[in-house]
């Protein structure tokens, strides 16, 4: 939440901030060249236009002609089109520039240290020539010269170069925190880097052309929608082109002026100005959003996804079980059970035995006690024991795994060790009775999407700790949401099925898979693509890599491996799971800002006709003031509005282009029907109300 | 206006309705290539024509063969019409005696015909024999209204299908449509036409003297088989100079009122066609909506307008509304309903003079033409037209819920606004860039019966008739010169083949594309909203394109005539 609040301050006041603005005019100027403005074909037409009537009216101003005043006033406005678009664009761009210049800093000439043999011995070599493949050493208070992979040691490391973030986050080799990135600086312990990416396409070269626009390309919708402008341009020069010979039959005359006043009303300037600005703000609202995309395309379909696939650890559940429940068994009284679990937990670190500790003390008043005078030795957990605990004198405590108990107290404590697998072979009927309730009172557990922790002291069986995956808070409201925007959810989860579906359903996510592989994952994903369906997911294990390239939105988490963060098309520079919903969110304003500008733009043209039309044929035909419906003050005034209406609404809408247009989970219909109301009916009313404004100050100055 | 007035239009539209749903099945059953009741005695001949014709009548074909294959089929058609027409005088079945008729005209014919627009620069009577008139135009008649279907169709197909290349065989629909659709119904309908007091003979031109004693050759021949098709095709082209105008064209108040349902009964019922294939009925009531809220405002405003008359008839004592140019056993109902009928459909067939309705009853068909005619529209290209509109108004609109738009399952992308817009874009080209030549070339201004907005307006009317393949005439204008030959002809080609190539184009990348499930998200397009959206999309990018030659035509004449200038 806290980002949304910058982001809109942020869209406030880029139209204010002088940084922004005084650059952006001159790139407004800059942005006049043809070779860029045919990008923009409506824009296009419109400079060619201006510039074809200037070369007339500088015509005219040697052989001297009539109306030079209006004709200047028309031009000079059809320029203020054009510079005013250039404009929006620039701004739009001036703020990625901004976070450009920044990330620019960090890319400084750094020295490379890198190693040639097996041992620590390094050459200094510019940061510049690194290779793919080189292995470097990254010492304490180094930058890491170049995106790489961790292949040996832990080192703390600043990322705040690239996630604003100033808190170290911990690297290593091996596991799924093993890509590093190129500028930032690793705080503490070295660190032995592969180099993974040439210079010049690094994460952060990227991110710098990414918020630079320097490599925007057209997404599919926006070429569909140039399409379409340029197509109702096309209709309009029909429309404009033809009408002097009308006028010629009924014996009048349009100048080329007017015609072109006409013109350039009609067609659709309004959409055709804002266009890219709406587009490079949507990749710049991620930016802000420390997502990354790496494609506007992504940003596209973020909006068109139907599946939403999370997983459920970090993203609908808090990352760590917690005890809820201390359940003894018969002749235990729950006092005892958990005096127990707490003195076994009392040197566990681990999130879930803190949250025995507080739950004894909180339900049960059992204090924290010194472990030094306890005499205690601390048992922890190891991954063959699947067991930890204490021995305290005589006594000793274990919790852990249901079976991985039941062994060893069945088994003696000694047997138990040796094998894990052993714990199969435990025959039910062998079992004590005390056996039986707890696997009885585990299975209940289990149904109802726990996890159970039984624990045994001095070899007998107490009872079990109720472990409980905690559904983040809010979390259900969200689910909620995405459904009424037509997004299913799926959970996934290693969980076997009953635990998974407890948790799906306090979560309230439309379905789940448990127990899941890769292998499932990348199934599931083809089996929604193959029905027609767009599925967005997020991940960071390499093993998430395939997956995170099927779908079509993969936002990988930065946290993630360099391979997960090569897979996917967006990368979460905050490592935050849930923020996927806010991708999708930002998708859809993207496209509806698109297609309520172009409904406004096409909208205003009824009333752009009422003002143009009559003032066009009044000469001939007087009998059309009767369209004149504002009563527009003469007809130079009113083709005068007309222009300085269409000038001005660019400016106008610019903030509405960078900020876009509100998105609310309401369903497609309502969502239409206000849309509808607003930028379609408000498109026909708005000019009404604004060229007749214009028009009282135009005649009110004397203008026209 | 008066209530029995009213009545008459509510009822035209009850039994246009309940015509729909029936026809529709029967049209999905043909289409589908499912038997029908009719299949015993008409799956041989099927067969057999496929036999005779080589035709694999399983093997369908990519969107570039199927409109290839329709493109032969018309050069087919044009050479056959071209030559008799050439040909006329050495041919039989030509009591007459008519002689060959003119290269310009004969050209210009041809277009039409094929065209489906049937725009007659000459008069049937005097200028064709009866073999022209049956092989030539009544052949044509069905095949361009056959054609005309099948594309449609295929279009339609283009939404149902999901991952497909191909979209039919076009020699199998037209076949189809042709033998079980307009053959078996044309069949019964001239029947009928004969019993209402229709000619239907081969025999020579009847001589009568009248009570003065002089002698009059009254026209018959080959009538009623030829209206048939004419209306039920949406061809228009009349057997008669007259149109339906003409007693024996349209002898009774039940035969106008027949061959105005027949305008509307196959264009409506291909809306269900739609919502059957695509698999949601309601997607078809929803086009039908669309088309017939803006059906009943052309309506009201046409009736409106003749029933009001003009100040200046009122002035000379003249009360009861408009009546020039009208049937008297048609009257202002029948005559402004058959007027917005035959314009909102691709028909073109005419029972009264357009030419003299009011400046605004008048501007309504001219507006009906405008628009695309996508008012249930010809036969086919009507659903085919409106479709390209409803693809341009979702992919506008439905970026407003935040989704990339899509239309019955179908993602609507670069590929299909690109075709749409190409579609629909060709139709101004014409109507208004002909115009603009015609107005300032003298010899084009001399064929004008009228000076001003009205001659202005009988230009404009014949090149958007020619264009949208309508063929109904305002009437004024001379068109049977050389530059009226030729672009006229010119308008109706493009006016139909450059429609018809992007169209398909849509509908091979429409059926490649999957299908996707609806969801909340989805637009619904089932809706009042949907049908608000559309119609409001139709009037303002099909409207602005004209509304400058409407104001300097029609409307600058109705105000004019309410100051008393006449022109």
């Amino acid at each position: 939440m806290e980002t949304m609040k910058l982001q809109k301050k942020a869209t406030a006041s880029a139209m204010l901030d002088p940084k922004i603005v005084v650059p952006a005019i001159r790139a407004a100027f800059a942005k006049l060249d043809p070779r860029l403005m045919i990008k923009n074909p409506v824009m296009f037409v419109v400079e060619i236009v201006a510039a074809l009537t200037t070369v007339i009216f500088l015509r005219n101003l040697v052989t001297g002609g009539e109306g030079l005043a209006f004709t200047f006033q028309i031009i000079l406005w059809l320029w203020f089109t054009v510079l005013f678009a250039n404009f929006a664009e620039a701004v739009a761009e001036g703020r990625g520039k901004a976070q450009a210049e920044s990330l620019k800093k960090t890319r400084t000439e750094s020295k490379a240290k890198l190693l040639e043999g097996s041992d620590r011995s390094y050459r200094l070599v510019s940061g510049t020539s690194l290779k793919v493949g080189d292995i470097v050493l990254v010492e304490a208070g180094d930058n890491i010269p170049s995106d790489g992979e961790v292949i040996e040691g832990v080192a703390s490391v600043n990322e705040a170069a690239i996630t604003g973030e100033s808190a170290p986050v911990i690297r290593e080799s091996g596991g799924d925190r093993s890509a590093v990135t190129g500028g930032t600086q690793v705080l503490s312990d070295w660190i032995r880097v592969r180099i993974t990416a040439a210079q010049g396409s690094t994460f952060i070269d990227r991110m710098i052309k990414l918020v630079e626009g320097a490599e925007r390309q057209k997404t599919p919708n926006e070429i569909a929608l140039n399409i379409l402008l340029a197509g109702l341009t096309i209709i309009f020069v029909f429309a404009t082109v033809t009408i002097p010979s009308y006028a010629a039959y009924a014996g009048g005359s349009i100048s080329v002026v007017v015609l072109v006043a006409l013109f350039v009303t009609l067609i659709p300037t309004t959409i055709g100005a804002l266009l890219s600005a709406i587009g490079i703000a949507g990749m710049d609202r991620l930016v802000r959003f420390n997502v990354l995309a790496m494609s506007g395309r992504a940003v596209e379909a973020a909006g068109d996804v139907d599946t939403l696939l999370l997983d459920k650890t970090g993203t609908i559940t808090l990352g760590n079980r917690q005890a809820t429940a201390f359940r003894p068994v018969r002749g235990v009284t729950e006092q005892e059970l958990a005096d127990a679990a707490q003195l076994a937990s009392l040197a566990d670190e681990t999130p879930e035995g803190r949250s025995i500790v507080v739950l004894a003390k909180e339900k049960y008043g059992i204090r924290g006690r010194d472990m030094n005078e306890l005499a205690a030795t601390f048992i922890p957990f190891a991954a063959q024991t699947r067991m930890s605990g204490i021995d305290a004198g005589s006594s000793s405590v274990r919790k852990g795994a249901v079976d991985a108990i039941l062994n060893y107290v069945d088994g003696g404590g000694i047997r138990a060790v040796a094998s894990g697998n052993a714990v199969r072979a435990l025959q039910v009927g062998a079992m004590s009775e005390a056996g039986r309730e707890i696997q009885a009172i585990a299975d209940e557990i289990s149904k109802a999407g726990g996890t159970p922790l039984a624990v045994a002291k001095d070899g007998k069986l107490l009872g079990v700790i109720h472990l409980k995956d905690i559904v983040k808070g809010g979390i259900r409201e969200r689910f909620a949401e995405l459904r009424r925007m037509g997004i299913r959810t799926v959970m996934i989860t290693g969980d076997n099925p009953m635990t998974a579906a407890a948790i799906a359903a306090e979560a309230g996510v439309d379905d789940f898979l448990a127990q899941a592989t890769p292998e499932d994952k990348l199934k599931l994903i083809r089996d929604e693509q193959a029905k027609g369906k767009l599925v967005a997911m997020c991940g960071d294990g390499t093993n998430d890599a395939p997956a995170l390239a099927q779908a079509d939105v993969g936002v990988a988490m930065n946290t993630g491996t360099q391979a997960a963060r090569e897979a996917g098309n967006m990368v979460d520079l905050d490592s935050n799971p849930t923020k996927l919903i806010e991708v999708v969110e930002i998708g859809k304003q993207l496209l509806m800002t698109r297609g309520a500008l172009t409904t406004f733009s096409i909208a205003n043209d009824v009333a752009k006709y009422f003002a143009i039309i009559p003032a066009m044929f009044l000469a001939f035909y007087p009998q059309l003031e009767v369209l004149n419906i504002m009563h527009l003050a003469s007809p130079q005034s009113a083709i005068l509005s007309a222009i300085i209406f269409n000038a001005l609404i660019i400016i106008a809408l610019i903030p509405l282009a960078l900020k876009g247009v509100a998105y609310r989970a309401v369903g497609a219909g309502a969502l239409l029907r206000r849309n509808l109301l607003i930028y379609g009916l408000g498109g026909i009313i708005v000019p009404f109300i604004g060229i007749k404004a214009i028009d009282l100050a135009v005649a009110a100055l004397g203008l026209a | 206006m008066t209530v029995i007035g009213w009545f008459q239009i509510i009822l035209y539209c009850a039994i246009v309705v309940a015509l729909v749903k029936p026809l529709g099945w029967y049209m999905t059953r043909v289409f589908n290539g499912e038997a029908t009741f009719l299949s015993p005695v008409l799956r041989p001949v099927e067969r057999g024509l496929y036999w005779i014709s080589g035709v694999d009548e399983k093997r369908e074909q990519h969107w570039l063969t199927y409109t290839v294959s329709m493109l032969l089929f018309h050069v087919g058609g044009f050479l056959i019409i071209y030559g008799l027409m050439r040909l006329q005088a050495l041919l039989p079945f030509n009591p007459a005696g008519q002689s060959a008729v003119a290269q310009d005209l004969s050209f210009n014919t041809a277009i039409s015909f094929i065209t489906n627009t049937n725009w007659q620069n000459y008069g049937g009577e005097s200028t064709l024999s009866y073999l022209v008139q049956m092989l030539g135009l009544t052949h044509q008649n069905f095949l361009s209204a056959a054609t005309g279907i099948a594309l449609a169709v295929a279009l339609i197909r283009g939404f149902s299908r999901s991952s497909m290349r191909t979209i039919g065989n076009f020699w199998v629909d037209v076949t189809r449509c042709t033998l079980y659709v307009l053959l078996p119904i044309c069949i019964v309908y001239t029947l009928f036409l004969v019993w209402q007091g229709m000619p239907q003979t081969l025999g020579d031109y009847v001589e009568a003297t009248t009570l003065e004693g002089a002698k009059q050759t009254i026209a018959v021949g080959p009538v009623a088989s030829q209206v048939a098709i004419k209306m039920l095709g949406t061809n228009g082209g009349g057997f008669f100079n007259a149109n339906a105008a003409h007693p024996f064209e349209n002898p009774t108040a039940l035969s106008n009122f027949v061959q105005m349902i027949s305008i509307f009964a196959l264009g409506a019922a291909l809306t269900n066609v739609f919502g059957r294939m695509v698999g949601n009925e309601r997607q078809g009531w929803a086009i039908l909506a669309v088309m017939g809220v803006l059906f009943l405002a052309g309506v009201a405003v046409t009736y409106w307008a003749e029933a009001n008359g003009t100040s200046t008839l009122a002035s000379l004592g003249l009360t009861g509304g408009n009546m020039e140019g009208k049937e008297v056993r048609f009257g202002i109902v029948a005559s402004s309903l058959f007027a917005v009928i035959t314009t909102a459909a691709s028909c073109g067939a005419v029972n009264a003079m357009h030419d003299s309705f009011t400046a605004l009853g008048g501007m309504i068909p001219l507006i009906n033409m405008q628009l695309g005619e996508i008012i249930v529209g010809g036969v086919g290209a009507g659903l085919y037209g409106m479709l390209l509109f409803v693809v341009l108004a979702i992919f506008v609109a439905g970026l407003m819920v935040g989704r990339t738009p899509e239309y019955v399952g179908k993602k609507i992308e670069a590929r299909e606004v690109k075709m749409a817009m190409l579609a629909i874009l060709v139709l101004p080209l014409m109507y208004l860039g002909w115009t603009a030549v015609a107005v300032v070339l003298p010899s084009a201004v001399a064929s004008m019966a009228n000076a001003g907005p009205h001659g202005f307006t009988e230009v404009l009317y014949a090149f958007t008739s020619a264009t949208g393949n309508n063929g109904s005439a305002f009437g004024g204008l001379t068109g049977n010169t050389f530059f009226y030959n030729l672009t006229l002809a010119s308008s109706m080609f493009v006016g139909r083949f450059f429609m018809i190539v992007p169209a398909m184009a849509l509908a091979g990348s429409l059926a490649s594309k999957k299908s996707i499930p609806p969801s909340a998200g989805t637009l619904p397009t089932t809706g009042g909203l949907f049908v608000g959206l559309v119609v409001g999309v139709i009037l303002i990018i099909g409207g602005l394109t004209f509304f400058p030659a409407l104001a300097l035509g029609p409307i600058v004449e109705h105000l004019a005539m309410n100051a008393s200038t006449l022109f």
